[in-house]
């Protein structure tokens, strides 16, 4: 176990990077402590995975240093990282047994093989693999050899950190949450640091002590679930997670005050404001409310969920998107809106203005 | 919803069934024909029912060719395969190398099979061939024309430098299909490189070295032309194949039946041990 710091870390996969564009990851300074549960979490394409695999040693990067409780081992190979990896898609060894399988990492180390036995029972008893032990591998559903994958990660015992890179996306959604409160499970029992990649919000939240949001190469917050959601430091975080994402609205400034709809919801610094290109205001669809002196707005659409109910709505050319109650009457016409100013936020440039 | 049964799509298949029967079955028929009949001529036939198969099963000369045959088939495959991975197995992945690594490897498969023995024989001349003169001046005595054993070498070598490509090809081919996810995973896993191409890439390439092994198996048990262009079946009819030895029978000695009978047995020969090992490659897929 290890806690592990990522210093100063760039990655280009062209081999003659110039701009910031050619980098894959832009700058990454991070620390896992040692037995947190964390998550990494973005879209596709956002350097999740090249993240992870520099961690592994798959990956070298270009500049900056990997550190396991502070040795540098930007240069040891992903075998003497003593690290776990599952990955995306299930990667099984058609060959062998589903038993040889789960083996497999600890023969290579030259476990005796009476510990071989225990672990692999203890782990396939965990992810209900017993009854197809003996059986080839080959054989087994899509589910199955992700289970295989997974359990492959999880069966070393002296391992620094145990990765996922998106492990579910291969399962049923019904054995999907019952996996990942394994999962969690399993990291409250043995303590090991995890580190779980993906682009869905639910599994990210559930999972993780620690988020850390990405967005085109760098991380841009890290936080607890409830920060992500209460304080986004930046829109895309904001729009990101949520269901449906936080609303961003254009403003102008004038004089120094953030307006929107001649409101004044904020302000900034006169002198900056003439070197911003966009400042906008944050606010999440579940502090909207209708009230009779706010921002009069057009219903264009209402999404009925059962337990509330999403409601579109535009304002001149501003798209506002609310969460009601189920019992709240929706105005047919003259709506107004008002924002939660604990939980409306001005963002410059992207970024929150405190 | 039912679905409908409709059996006149058969009449579509009339086509492909017809051009068969023109360029294959109706040829095969003829074969049959004479296998079963004797002529001495002026198109006149007796009938003479399995005598000639008979004769071919337990002919002398048949048994030696056989064996010749299976030899030389063996020997091509225990080197051709094995070698062929191991090229794929070295050959570059990714950037400029590999397309210049696929023409050369390409290149031997483009030449005739006539032009293949005739460079062969000339290469391997003992007196003015550049092989033959060279193995000479180490002090070895090599004459293919004359030794059966150099005679077997020069044409197991030539087998092998004109065919192992294609298994090269075919590995790489399977090889270049693994996702990179099962190196990563194996490293992760701590796996061998011994343990990679066992566990990895060896079943991984399972499906297209059977092709391979199938492919190299019928055309080298199938082989004519090479050889008769090397060696001509000599020194003496130690590189006759069954092949050579076939048309030796029908077309040397004009006799039509028992050439015919032996073009039977050939003909299942080749397509028994094609179903035998296709069995034996596949039983496990189904599993």
């Amino acid at each position: 176990m290890a806690k592990i710091k990522l210093q100063k870390l760039r990655h280009s996969y062209m081999p003659s990077a110039v701009s910031d564009e050619d980098y894959a990851l832009k700058q990454i300074d991070l620390t896992f402590e040692d037995g947190g549960a964390y998550a990494l979490l973005g879209p596709s394409g956002c350097g999740k995975t090249t993240l992870l695999n520099i961690i592994s040693g798959l990956l070298k990067p270009s500049e900056g240093k990997v550190v396991f409780d502070g040795f540098d081992v930007t240069n040891t190979p992903t075998m003497a990282r003593q690290i776990a990896q599952v990955f995306q898609f299930p990667v099984v060894y058609d060959t062998m047994t589903v038993f040889d399988n789960l083996a497999f990492p600890l023969r290579n180390r030259g476990v005796c093989e009476s510990k071989v036995i225990m672990r692999v029972t203890e782990i396939a008893q965990m992810l209900e693999l017993e009854a197809s032990l003996k059986q080839r591998a080959s054989g087994l559903t899509a589910d199955g050899k992700q289970k295989i994958s997974l359990g492959r990660g999880l069966v070393r015992e002296d391992v620094n950190v145990i990765m996922f890179d998106e492990p579910l996306t291969v399962i049923d959604p019904h054995l999907k949450w019952e996996l990942r409160s394994k999962l969690k499970e399993l990291h409250q029992q043995v303590g090991v640091t995890m580190i779980y990649v993906t682009h869905d919000q639910t599994e990210a939240l559930t999972f993780a002590e620690q988020v850390f949001v990405m967005h085109e190469g760098a991380v841009v917050q890290q936080g607890t679930p409830v920060e992500l959601f209460e304080k986004p430091k930046h829109t895309f975080v904001g729009h990101f997670i949520g269901s449906p994402g936080m609303n961003v609205l254009q403003c102008e400034v004038r004089n120094g005050a953030v307006m929107f709809a001649g409101n004044e919801v904020g302000r900034v610094s006169d002198s900056d404001a003439n070197g911003w290109s966009t400042v906008e205001l944050g606010v999440r669809p579940e502090f909207v409310t209708f009230s009779s002196d706010g921002v009069p707005v057009e219903i264009t659409k209402v999404d009925d969920l059962g337990r509330y109910q999403i409601v579109s709505a535009k304002h001149e050319e501003h798209r506002i998107k609310m969460i009601v109650g189920e019992g709240v009457q929706v105005p047919a016409e003259n709506a107004r809106v008002a924002f939660d100013s604990n939980h409306a936020r001005v963002y410059v440039d992207g970024w929150v203005q405190d | 919803m039912l679905k409908t049964t409709n059996q006149k799509a058969w009449f579509l298949v009339i086509p492909v069934v017809a051009l068969v029967a023109f360029n294959a079955l109706i040829p095969l028929m003829t074969v049959v024909n004479y296998s079963v009949q004797e002529t001495f001529g002026d198109n006149v036939f007796f009938w003479e029912g399995v005598k000639w198969f008979e004769q071919i099963l337990h002919s002398e000369r048949f048994h030696q060719s056989f064996l010749r045959q299976l030899a030389f088939t063996g020997m091509i495959l225990a080197i051709e395969v094995p070698l062929g991975i191991g090229v794929a197995l070295t050959m570059p992945r990714k950037g400029f190398w590999v397309s210049v690594c696929l023409v050369l490897m390409a290149l031997p498969l483009l030449i005739p099979w006539n032009v293949v023995g005739a460079m062969w024989n000339i290469f391997a001349l003992p007196d003015i061939g550049l092989l033959g003169r060279g193995i000479n001046a180490l002090g070895i005595d090599y004459n293919f024309t004359q030794q059966p054993v150099s005679a077997w070498l020069t044409t197991v070598l030539m087998d092998v430098w004109h065919w192992t490509s294609l298994v090269v090809l075919l590995s790489y081919a399977g090889l270049c299909s693994i996702p990179d996810a099962y190196y990563q995973a194996a490293k992760i896993d701590g796996a061998s490189s011994w343990s990679v191409f066992r566990h990895i890439q060896l079943p991984k390439m399972k499906r297209v070295l059977t092709i391979a092994i199938l492919l190299r198996f019928m055309d080298s048990f199938m082989i004519y032309t090479e050889p008769f262009v090397l060696t001509g079946g000599g020194p003496g009819n130690t590189t006759t194949f069954l092949s050579i030895d076939l048309v030796k029978i029908a077309l040397g000695q004009f006799d039509l039946g028992p050439a015919a009978a032996m073009s039977l047995i050939y003909f299942f020969v080749v397509l028994l041990m094609c179903w035998v090992f296709y069995t034996l490659m596949m039983r496990n897929e189904r599993e």
